[in-house]
């Protein structure tokens, strides 16, 4: 890294506005404007710092479609918002894919439309913490605001996570180095402990590092709970981590005065999965009986947590909600996407905000170019290549305003600094557009001609008995 | 629009109309003297007209709702129904999601509903769901009752300060009105503790939970607020909890009410929430025992004091509450999966699911301890219907209560026949109450009642001039015995004849025919600006260093507002 000098050209300042990359969502920074364009940002991370500031790198600025020799050519927004309804509307089986990097008022839209098509909404938290919403609905949920962590936090867990590296503000804002009410000292008022098989730039400013083995997890939560509750280890390693020093590690976390364990895709995606984080939520609860424990899952794109929340108090369920049969279905395995992919189930995909093409498996990803995708989003990516209809959104947070959830499910409104590309259109408008598009182009599917209301609404007995 | 609601039975306490057969008219949104002659006649003779429901106190918007839904797949699964030309597709059952509580309220004949407790750091959540709930109003109410800065405010003595800060919070959060939970208890929960009594304090900060309510309750008065504290004691659910309730609202006593013109709708000066939680006589589960005649004895003679019950219904539910501690508690009776969520500054939360069967003592006990206090507060202005949705059961069994509390011989029956456990009768006192609510009381304690405690003066009742909200049952009370057909109430009240929202017929025959946006109400104190600013100024640097958000993104903006009805408190 070299020596930067800061930019003193700029216009004006637009503060208070909100990174959109991580789930952190940084609500402190400072865009430095000039012509319209943010030429620095203050406060950000160089993750951030750099999304917001390059944001015209390898920008999709206009609509385009992809003709019969197979090749995406500009056109028109009429042209490419027709062309995507037409295949939304000639579908029996679309999936609407993403919604993680837009905001809620988009989703919201989005929603409305594959209600009334019966599409099946998904995010990426089924390929990335997934299975950590499967294990909170085994086992519990405790979880604390980030404020709380920075306050009370004495000891401080990361476990399959490398914040420093993918939520660098994470330690600095909320929970290592910030001086908290009850933490005046910061970073020597805590302990803080890596759990990761590789020593990572996290476990460099850890306290403690328990680089048990990889796949490892399972074993190494379950020794923790059997020395919580007051076991003694039978063999001399658990995990490849001597039980000394699992002794020591229980003795810091029962003592702590408050303590967090935040957890990453290192504990969500290893040998067991969600039972990982099933018995990571169990060892938190067991926890509480002495101490005051709670956890957090290190939430990755800045709206991933929205849009579960989102689909949770507009449908009832977090992702991969069915909606097929005029009423919303929700089984893991069999209405997430890349099940549905892998299956060649879907004959038409809307990705919006998020790219497949780099992040989901091949099988999943060959039965995308079979079928026609629409791909709305703000930069080009392998989605772009597989997309038949690509239509440029525009920048959540800088560009365009909108409501995110943080990863502890702040709410946080995050303010427009500058105007978008003429070319673009805003995700919200553009998913509404393609909503009253698709409207006119076929009747809503499966609705009831009266409202059943379901049995156990307890109707029934009463008509029984009539 | 204009409508005649023609030859209808009318029962609407606030106006003391008792039964009597007459129309009502309505144009537009709200209800008239009288109607030209295009209005539309809906002829409703031989059926109940009333005022449309108002909830005095249920949980249906908020980020513990969201926590309950995300980790409950279940629950949603079990009240699923397909979508119609009007209605969404249905999901849930405890906690049912946005569009469905609408529905489902609309159906019973509800028009608004009190969401009983806000943390104003995620009140954007809050109305991001209130904006999803169709067909019903809702006026949030905000949390202080562990609030770091009321909570300091307290400890000094500076109620002028903490009435300052309210009002701004208020502004901040759009809410309504002053929530407290378990004061001082969540706030102990920080730490994995809980204060035990009125008169215990929270660690660190020195002050104890009675100072705190006293404050918070003279700094309610002080604004003026149509609502007065709206309060959920310490101890909730604790065999022998019933002093620290009686001392509670004892402690309130000496609080003179407002003379503002706000505050001048309602009578009281607080209301205890889910009361039947807080009803318990005993030392321990085992031998735990009804406290209800205690506290309805202490209700019957301070009228300052209103409260709902928080009916158990015997139903697989989820409690949710901002008595994290106690949730935590709970988590280590039945070990079912626990949800927690500590707010920082401000408040906690804790989830469990919670079956409540007739089979078990402890289910049956609070059961009938809920009923007791129905049938022992004489006055039926002074308590209210409500599960506490979704702690004691859902909303949508408020029919079924009320089918018990029309027929004693209902009552009775469960009682003998076994189909509830003995500890209905040998610790309570329930088999010995044969008191029978009739229509008015049912008016009152839903509608009437409810919307006097919240001081709207628009809504639950049938004068000219207000909002036309009404529901009509198909039942003609002059020759229908409900002592005698409990199901047949419950069925009359769970499908209304007609549900007319801001003149809008939303229910026909149970129906759903239309649905409409809802609005949230939300109070904007005048005059204390300059209090206001110089508290805010005060607070600034604490804000900027101990919460995690900016002190603009903290606040809720217009955008997130759904047809707003500002409910403006003037200058002092």
């Amino acid at each position: 890294m070299s020596y930067e000098p800061p930019v003193t050209d700029y216009d004006y300042i637009v503060e208070n506005c909100t990174c959109a990359f991580c789930g952190c969502n940084c609500d402190d920074l400072d865009f430095l404007v000039k012509d319209n364009h943010v030429v620095a940002v203050r406060h950000a991370c160089r993750l951030g710092a750099s999304k917001v500031m390059e944001d015209l790198d390898q920008r999709l600025m206009v609509p385009m479609v992809r003709n019969e020799e197979g090749v995406l050519t500009e056109t028109d927004w009429d042209t490419a918002l027709d062309t995507a309804a037409e295949y939304i509307a000639n579908s029996i089986r679309p999936v609407f894919y993403g919604w993680s990097e837009t905001s809620t008022e988009c989703m919201k839209e989005g929603l409305e439309l594959g209600e009334y098509i019966g599409a099946v909404l998904d995010n990426q938290a089924t390929i990335c913490h997934g299975p950590s919403l499967q294990a909170m609905q085994n086992a519990g949920y405790p979880i604390q605001t980030l404020g709380e962590v920075k306050n009370r936090a004495d000891v401080v867990v990361y476990s399959g996570s490398n914040a420093m590296n993918s939520h660098p503000r994470h330690l600095a804002r909320w929970a290592v180095y910030p001086r908290g009410y009850f933490r005046q000292r910061g970073r020597f008022d805590r302990t803080v402990v890596t759990m990761d098989p590789k020593f990572s730039d996290t476990a460099k400013c850890s306290d403690m590092w328990i680089g048990f083995e990889q796949n490892g997890d399972y074993g190494f939560y379950n020794a923790i709970r059997a020395v919580i509750k007051g076991k003694k280890l039978q063999s001399e390693s658990v995990s490849g981590i001597p039980a000394e020093d699992i002794y020591e590690l229980v003795d810091v976390m029962k003592n702590a005065e408050f303590g967090v364990l935040f957890f990453g895709l290192g504990l969500t995606h290893t040998l067991g999965k969600q039972r990982n984080i099933d018995i990571a939520i169990k060892m938190v609860q067991d926890l509480n009986a002495m101490s005051k424990w709670g956890l957090t899952p290190m939430r990755g794109h800045f709206n991933v947590n929205g849009f579960n929340i989102f689909m949770a108090f507009e449908t009832g369920w977090a992702f991969g909600v069915d909606f097929c049969r005029g009423w919303g279905r929700y089984m893991l395995g069999e209405t997430n996407t890349i099940d549905l992919l892998v299956r060649k189930e879907p004959d038409c995909f809307m990705v919006v905000a998020a790219d497949p093409g780099a992040h989901f498996p091949n099988g999943a990803n060959q039965h995308l170019a079979d079928i026609p995708v629409i791909q709305v989003d703000i930069h080009w990516g392998p989605s772009t290549e597989l997309a038949d209809v690509v239509l440029p959104g525009s920048f959540i947070s800088v560009e365009c305003a909108g409501t995110s959830y943080r990863m502890d499910g702040v709410p946080i409104y995050m303010k427009k600094a500058i105007d978008k590309p003429e070319t673009c259109r805003d995700d919200e408008w553009i998913i509404r557009e393609l909503k009253e598009r698709v409207m006119k182009l076929r009747e809503e599917t499966n609705v009831a001609e009266k409202y059943v209301p379901n049995p156990i609404m307890d109707l029934k007995r009463l008509e029984k008995e009539e | 629009m204009e409508y005649i609601l023609k030859n209808g039975i009318v029962y609407d306490p606030q106006n003391e109309i008792n039964g009597e057969t007459m129309d009502i008219f309505i144009k537009d949104d709200q209800i008239a003297e009288s109607v030209s002659d295009d209005a539309k006649v809906i002829d409703v003779s031989n059926k109940i007209v009333m005022p449309a429901g108002v909830d005095v106190h249920a949980h249906v918007a908020g980020p513990k709702l969201v926590l309950g839904r995300l980790y409950r797949p279940e629950d949603s699964r079990m009240g699923v129904s397909q979508k119609t030309k009007i209605e969404r597709a249905e999901a849930g059952f405890s906690i049912p999601c946005c569009p469905t509580t609408g529905y489902r309220y609309s159906r019973m004949g509800y028009g608004t509903v009190c969401e009983a407790a806000m943390p104003p750091l995620e009140a954007k959540h809050t109305h991001e769901e209130i904006a999803t709930i169709p067909n019903i109003d809702i006026n949030p109410v905000t949390l202080f009752g562990n609030n770091w800065f009321c909570m300091e405010y307290a400890r000094e003595g500076r109620i002028e300060e903490m009435a300052a800060y309210i009002a701004a919070m208020l502004r901040v959060s759009k809410g309504y009105g002053v929530k407290i939970v378990n004061p001082c208890g969540s706030e102990a929960w920080g730490w994995g503790q809980n204060v035990h009594g009125y008169d215990d304090k929270a660690p660190y900060f020195d002050v104890t939970s009675r100072q705190l309510v006293v404050a918070l309750a003279k700094a309610n008065e002080m604004l003026g607020l149509p609502h007065s504290i709206h309060i959920h004691p310490n101890d909730l659910g604790h065999p022998g909890n019933y002093p620290t309730t009686v001392e509670t609202l004892k402690s309130i006593k000496e609080i003179k009410k407002s003379t503002k013109k706000a505050a001048k709708i309602r009578d009281q000066t607080v209301h205890n929430t889910h009361l039947q939680f807080h009803a318990y006589d005993g030392t321990s589960w085992k031998d735990a025992s009804s406290g209800a005649d205690k506290v309805a004895d202490f209700i019957n003679h301070n009228d300052y004091v209103t409260g709902d019950v928080g009916q158990v219904t015997f139903d697989e539910t989820t409690t949710m509450t901002a008595d994290a501690p106690m949730e935590y508690d709970l988590f280590q009776i039945s070990g079912l999966k626990w949800a927690n969520k500590d707010i920082e500054c401000e408040t906690a939360a804790g989830i469990i699911p919670c079956i409540y069967s007739p089979k078990t003592p402890v289910g049956t006990l609070q059961w009938a301890i809920g009923l007791e206090l129905f049938l022992l507060v004489d006055n039926p202005w002074q308590i209210c219907m409500s599960t506490d949705h979704p702690n004691a059961g859902p909303f949508i069994r408020y029919p079924r209560i009320i089918s018990w509390l029309m027929s004693a011989p209902r009552r009775m029956e469960m009682i003998e026949n076994g189909e509830v456990h003995k500890w209905s009768h040998k610790r309570t006192g329930l088999a010995g109450l044969d008191r029978e609510y009739d229509f008015y009381e049912i008016a009152t304690i839903t509608r009437a009642a409810p919307a006097k405690i919240h001081g709207f003066p628009d809504r639950g009742a049938l004068t000219p001039g207000y909002k036309a909200d009404i529901a009509v049952y198909d039942v003609n009370p002059n020759d229908f015995d409900p002592s005698r057909n409990p199901e047949m109430v419950e069925r009359i009240f769970t499908s209304a004849a007609y549900t007319i929202k801001d003149g809008q017929i939303l229910v026909k025959d149970g129906d759903l025919v239309a649905t409409k946006p809802s609005h949230v109400i939300w109070t904007d104190v005048k005059g204390w600006e300059r209090e206001e600013a110089q508290v805010l100024n005060e607070m600034m640097p604490f804000f900027t260093q101990y919460y995690s958000v900016k002190w603009e993104n903290y606040q809720v903006h217009d955008h997130f507002l759904s047809n707003p009805i500002k409910v403006e408190v003037p200058a002092k």
